[in-house]
């Protein structure tokens, strides 16, 4: 299991491949975000997205899900505080293959919780033309290996 | 009509309040954040957070939920009124976003979003962005999340 010591700044992990169907951008969006070009090709067409088009919120979560997969479920993950930024910057379209990674920028101890450390990832998600789709940057709380505080 | 003449920058407008129950919580997780503290009550009490709490991500969706609810309605307000609604359009992302405390199971979460700034986008002529601030405050009157958000706007 991944910990606190193994996330050195520059390791990356794989996110796990996801493909997207009609049907689930369809159904996040009719229970979150009901806008017509998340419920129906017609209206996607019409858009400015050019499709059916997963709510941006959809592709936060299932880039979640994809970490969860790729890495995350290994690991010591306590949760996270938040998201420094995140840029939806193509649309995810029904029928599009997503895959990528997540690259550790920085990590410190923190003072507040004995052995859990805030590990920062920058997290890259792309289509199967290689396009980047979303991108963004956050700290996920992580335990020690031995649950010890770390003295540096 | 523009946005910013609907809602004036500072104007904090609710849009709606959401029931996170033990079971929304788990069957959100169980799809996209299956991680022990989102989906086994019992498991959580061993984490950090010490109980069973939605995923950052239910609870950003459950923003979006009551934002759409809210828009439908006041689109449709104006429309009676014989007003043109602003023509909002998708969002290129956020940022800032802090999920200051955990959202147990039985929380229920007021949001609202506040215009901060608008814009004409450069590259899109007839198209503007605007800047927002979203939040969710829980039944105790504490700041669950908060972000900065934005929107396209067709002129």
């Amino acid at each position: 299991m991944l910990h606190f010591e193994d996330f050195t700044p520059g390791s990356s992990y794989s996110l796990a491949e996801k493909h997207v169907t009609a049907e689930e951008i369809v159904e996040f969006a009719s229970e979150f975000d009901p806008q017509p070009m998340h419920l129906s090709e017609e209206a996607g067409k019409a858009s400015i997205l050019g499709g059916l088009s997963a709510s941006g919120w959809h592709t936060a979560s299932m880039f979640m899900r994809m970490m969860y997969d790729g890495w995350l479920s290994n690991s010591s993950s306590e949760g996270s505080p938040g998201i420094e930024f995140m840029e939806w910057k193509k649309p995810v379209l029904a029928g599009d293959t997503l895959s990528g990674r997540s690259t550790v920028i920085e990590s410190r101890p923190l003072r507040s919780r004995p052995g859990i450390g805030m590990v920062k990832f920058l997290h890259e998600v792309e289509n199967q033309r290689g396009e980047i789709v979303m991108r963004g940057k956050n700290p996920i709380m992580m335990r020690f290996r031995d649950g010890q505080e770390n003295a540096a | 009509m523009r946005l910013f003449e609907l809602s004036p920058p500072g104007r904090k407008v609710i849009t709606g309040t959401l029931v996170f129950t033990a079971e929304d919580i788990v069957r959100y997780a169980k799809k996209y954040d299956p991680q022990p503290f989102h989906v086994d009550a019992e498991a959580a009490k061993n984490y950090v957070f010490g109980g069973l709490c939605a995923s950052g991500w239910h609870t950003c969706a459950g923003w979006m939920k009551t934002y759409i609810a809210y828009w439908q309605k006041e689109v449709a307000r104006l429309e009676s009124e014989g007003l043109v609604a602003p023509k909002l359009g998708p969002s290129a992302g956020f940022k800032k976003l802090q999920w200051l405390k955990p959202v147990y199971a039985g929380d229920s979460v007021t949001y609202s979003v506040e215009l901060v700034e608008t814009r004409p986008l450069m590259s899109r002529p007839g198209t503007f962005i605007n800047m927002t601030v979203c939040d969710g405050v829980n039944q105790n009157g504490d700041t669950v999340m908060r972000y900065e958000g934005t929107v396209l706007e067709f002129a």
